[in-house]
């Protein structure tokens, strides 16, 4: 559509059809635009609706005995027995240790990259850790697979599992058999997978400490580890924390490289060296083989993993905005 | 006194050099993993990259030879319908947050809505296009596939759209109404061109985003051993062949799958530089 540049002033009707054209185009753009916004809100309550259409059979069929059940036993007869504990343990337990290696390794990126790099490498290094969150998950998995699990079944971890037999509880939760599957590998990988969004977050937060407080406490004669522990951490608390959520929703909804490496065993075990599974990688390793109330028990489980997403990643963002208000955007 | 002598001093120098190693430390090892994870990708990959690969559609198991032809293509298919669906949605909501309604209350919802449909976990999006698509249509499909996608692309864009038209200075969309232009012109000829890098930004995230996708894939689009590019069947694709083919006996499927691997993460690699480089042009 062209606007006319000039007018003979005595075709006044072309040029009012003109205006009235104009005019339609304006208001079909407006409500173009606004449709597809409230698109967005549209496709969260599908999302919700749909998955508690589906889950339905088997929230009726099982109710809250499915939170407690350690059984999953979908071809068992008459009807299936089916218990969402063990996945539910092994998707909070497995984003735990995830977040327990990644968060302090993290954040030691992010003060290298804001207090101790040399202006030259800080973009390029920023940059090496960020192509790590481009990588796809599923190659993560393959390399854990083939790479990382038989290197930690051969030396980490009986290494651990030596160190550790005949101290009480250690020798329970680092427990052999060694294996190329094991809830420690899934968890390393998710760390790796979760490490830079932490470091994003965490490096433009730190950022937003005005430079006049870090000065102030150089000036009294602070080492760089005394600014980073009591000026920046401090200020910059909630994004932090905030960004940790924002991780730890990654971490938990991660299916393929998780379903790789964990080994996909229903079966609770105290040792965190043995096979497990999580929510994410039992719907991606049943579901296209699953059918009646089987389906359904997965689809319960897929509902389960977004209701927990969704608190953690609101809480994440509720705390984000936060410091946003705070430092004036 | 020096501060050298005193006891306090040093051990705060010791404290201070101690966690500044860690720092380093850290930073090593999380470059370790990346530098590991392509070397073993270039290892493993390189050694069947050849013209088949281009060529030839998936072997059947055991028998040798093929390449990756048809999930190549179907990849490229699922992805460009991808964007071409949730693209346009993406921009036209950002507009609408961004210009329009910038500050409406459910501007902010939406933008809080839009930030965790972000994070969603993939596998969910899967699980609700099954119910909503597969289900319905009675089969697995391409299209199913692809609309699976567009669902992921979305937040990406309605997130870089908003970010980058609130960039852009009002002075400009003032100066453009004053000259009779209407709204929807001034948007659209003024505010997109002065944002179109960063727009295109969004775009180019998006696609990385989207091409190493594989869990919405897997019970969506499912995959295909045949050439096939009818949207209403299953669409072999790269993601859901390299997760079969990785994990079978067949030393030849696995080679591909490799093979397939390296390609896609070259494609995302590339892509998300290139966003990069564009985007640091463009703004801040």
């Amino acid at each position: 559509m062209s606007i006319p540049m000039t007018q003979t002033g005595s075709d006044s009707a072309a040029r009012a059809r003109q205006l009235r054209s104009l005019k339609a185009g304006d208001t079909a753009f407006y409500w173009a635009t606004r449709l597809a916004a409230y698109a967005v809100l549209l496709l969260l309550g599908g999302i919700i609706i749909s998955l508690i259409i589906g889950a339905w059979p088997a929230l009726k069929a099982y109710g809250v005995d499915f939170l407690t059940t350690q059984r999953w036993a979908p071809s068992a007869q008459p009807a299936p027995i089916l218990g969402g504990l063990s996945p539910i343990y092994g998707t909070l337990v497995s984003s735990f240790i995830a977040m327990l290696i990644a968060v302090p390794v993290g954040l030691g990126i992010a003060i290298f990259l804001t207090e101790l790099c040399p202006p030259a490498l800080r973009r390029p290094i920023g940059m090496a850790v960020e192509l790590l969150a481009g990588i796809p998950s599923i190659i993560y998995g393959m390399w854990g697979f083939f790479v990382l699990g038989p290197f930690l079944a051969n030396t980490f971890q009986p290494w651990v599992i030596a160190r550790c037999a005949g101290i009480p509880i250690l020798q329970d939760i680092f427990a052999g058999p060694a294996s190329n599957l094991s809830l420690f590998n899934a968890s390393l990988i998710l760390a790796i997978m979760v490490l830079p969004f932490i470091t994003a977050i965490a490096k433009d937060v730190f950022e937003t400490v005005p430079p006049v407080l870090k000065e102030a406490a150089y000036g009294i004669g602070c080492t760089t580890w005394e600014v980073v522990k009591n000026v920046v951490i401090p200020y910059t608390r909630v994004g932090v924390i905030g960004g940790v959520m924002l991780a730890l929703g990654r971490a938990l909804g991660e299916t393929m490289a998780v379903t790789f490496v964990i080994g996909n065993s229903f079966k609770i075990s105290e040792s965190i060296f043995a096979p497990a599974t999580t929510i994410s990688s039992a719907i991606a390793s049943e579901f296209a083989e699953s059918d009646g109330l089987h389906q359904s028990g997965l689809i319960l489980l897929g509902l389960l993993l977004f209701v927990l997403t969704f608190f953690v990643l609101s809480a994440a963002r509720l705390m984000l905005m936060r410091l946003e208000i705070k430092a004036g955007k | 006194m020096t501060p050298n002598t005193n006891p306090y001093y040093a051990a705060r120098k010791r404290k201070n050099a101690i966690s500044m190693a860690l720092c380093v430390s850290a930073t090593l090892f999380g470059l370790t993993w990346l530098v590991l994870i392509l070397a073993t990708l270039l290892w493993n990959g390189i050694a069947g990259l050849n013209l088949a690969i281009f060529t030839e559609n998936t072997p059947p198991p055991n028998a040798g030879g093929g390449g990756l032809a048809n999930a190549i293509v179907g990849s490229l298919m699922l992805t460009a319908i991808g964007v071409a669906i949730g693209g346009p949605i993406g921009i036209l909501a950002g507009t609408y947050m961004a210009e329009y309604g910038r500050y409406n209350r459910v501007t902010s919802v939406i933008r809080f809505i839009n930030d965790i449909l972000l994070s969603a976990p993939s596998i969910i999006i899967g699980l609700f296009v099954y119910g909503a698509i597969v289900r319905p249509m009675g089969g697995f499909s391409g299209l199913a596939g692809a609309i699976a996608l567009a669902v992921i692309v979305i937040p990406v864009v309605v997130r870089t759209t908003e970010d980058m038209l609130l960039l852009v200075p009002n002075q400009i969309r003032e100066a453009a109404a004053a000259l009779g232009y209407p709204r929807s012109h001034v948007i659209r000829l003024v505010a997109y061109r002065a944002a179109r890098a960063g727009l295109i930004t969004g775009v180019l995230l998006a696609v990385a985003r989207i091409s190493g996708e594989t869990a919405p894939l897997l019970f969506t689009a499912l995959s295909n051993q045949f050439w096939n590019v009818d949207l209403t069947k299953t669409v072999a694709n790269l993601p859901v062949t390299i997760n079969n083919f990785i994990n079978s006996a067949d030393s030849n499927w696995k080679q591909l799958a490799w093979t397939g691997a390296l390609l896609i993460t070259a494609a995302v690699l590339t892509l998300s530089i290139a966003a990069r480089a564009i985007g640091g042009k463009g703004s801040k």
